[in-house]
């Protein structure tokens, strides 16, 4: 079993940081909506306020981990221009998915959305973790703060949805691939 | 034509809501900024080699980078007006949302390529 070191930053850019905030953010939706909508709000504990903004302020890492690592180390293997005359794209996965009226559209419609939107959500979920921290327990007495912070968190759940989703998608039909292999395990005979 | 000011009363003694205002104002207007530039870098040759901060990452990284700058800027600046100014947060949030649903349109291939 073998991996090599670009298909690893992937993973640690699509399955590490991307799928991380992804599940961390139904947490925080949960959270974040019965902090808004519960018809009698219960003061929380000191530690769970505690807990929740260090909650928060670790999805705003994760998220901001993910678009760096996607823009400044996946993304340039992904766009790689291929010298002149080279027949194999495989490396070259921009390339290999423009060269096919089938598979075009992941990169025209799929990469161009999803280098864009995912930013969205490092930006939202930065200033739902601010706004907490900043408010607290007395969150409970600014309702359209409460309201605006669940809106926000809600969009970053969709921009990292739609990132998340192109970018598996894309890397199934042109993986970006390359670089030291890694030595997972050792092959066993069945 | 003027505007009404959102500021609405100044209340030091209270925790007010300038200060989450300004936050989210700023990241409407940071995610709308993304949004314009990646539409006009795409659309501009001249834009989009002054945007290319990191050539491996193209346009992108200009993009980016400019806009959380924008971002950042707007977020100072309003913190610093508003932090301990109470403000029509109502009129405040719609903008903040109208500007974030106009980023994820905007940014939709389909529909950025008509500007």
């Amino acid at each position: 079993m073998e991996l090599t070191a670009r298909g690893l930053w992937t993973i640690i850019h699509g399955m590490g940081f991307g799928a991380l905030y992804l599940l961390a953010c139904s947490g925080a939706l949960v959270e974040l909506h019965r902090l808004t909508f519960s018809s009698t709000p219960s003061e929380s504990t000191p530690a769970q306020t505690r807990f929740l903004k260090i909650y928060l302020f670790t999805m705003a890492a994760l998220a901001w981990a993910a678009v760096l690592t996607g823009a400044y180390v996946v993304y340039p293997w992904y766009r790689a221009a291929p010298p002149p005359g080279t027949a194999d794209l495989t490396m070259f996965p921009q390339r290999l998915l423009m060269s096919s009226p089938t598979t075009i559209g992941w990169h025209s419609l799929g990469m161009e959305w999803k280098e864009h939107v995912a930013w969205f959500a490092p930006i939202s979920i930065t200033m739902v973790a601010f706004v907490f921290a900043r408010y607290g327990r007395d969150l409970v007495h600014h309702k359209q703060l409460r309201a605006a912070v669940l809106a926000f968190a809600a969009a970053s759940f969709l921009a990292a949805g739609i990132a998340g989703f192109f970018g598996a998608m894309i890397n199934k039909s042109a993986p970006v691939q390359g670089g030291q292999v890694i030595y997972l395990t050792e092959g066993a005979e069945k | 034509m003027s505007t009404p000011n959102p500021v609405t009363s100044p209340n030091p003694q209270s925790l007010t809501n300038g200060s989450g205002a300004a936050a989210i104002l700023s990241a409407g207007i940071g995610s709308f900024a993304l949004a314009v530039l990646a539409v006009a870098a795409d659309k501009s040759a001249f834009l989009k080699s002054i945007l290319s901060f990191y050539k491996p990452t193209g346009p992108l990284s200009g993009v980016t980078t400019a806009a959380i700058l924008i971002w950042l800027l707007t977020w100072v600046i309003l913190e610093t007006r508003w932090s301990i100014k109470t403000v029509a947060l109502g009129r405040i949030n719609l903008v903040a949302f109208a500007l974030l649903a106009l980023s994820f349109l905007l940014t939709f291939p389909p529909i950025g390529d008509l500007f």
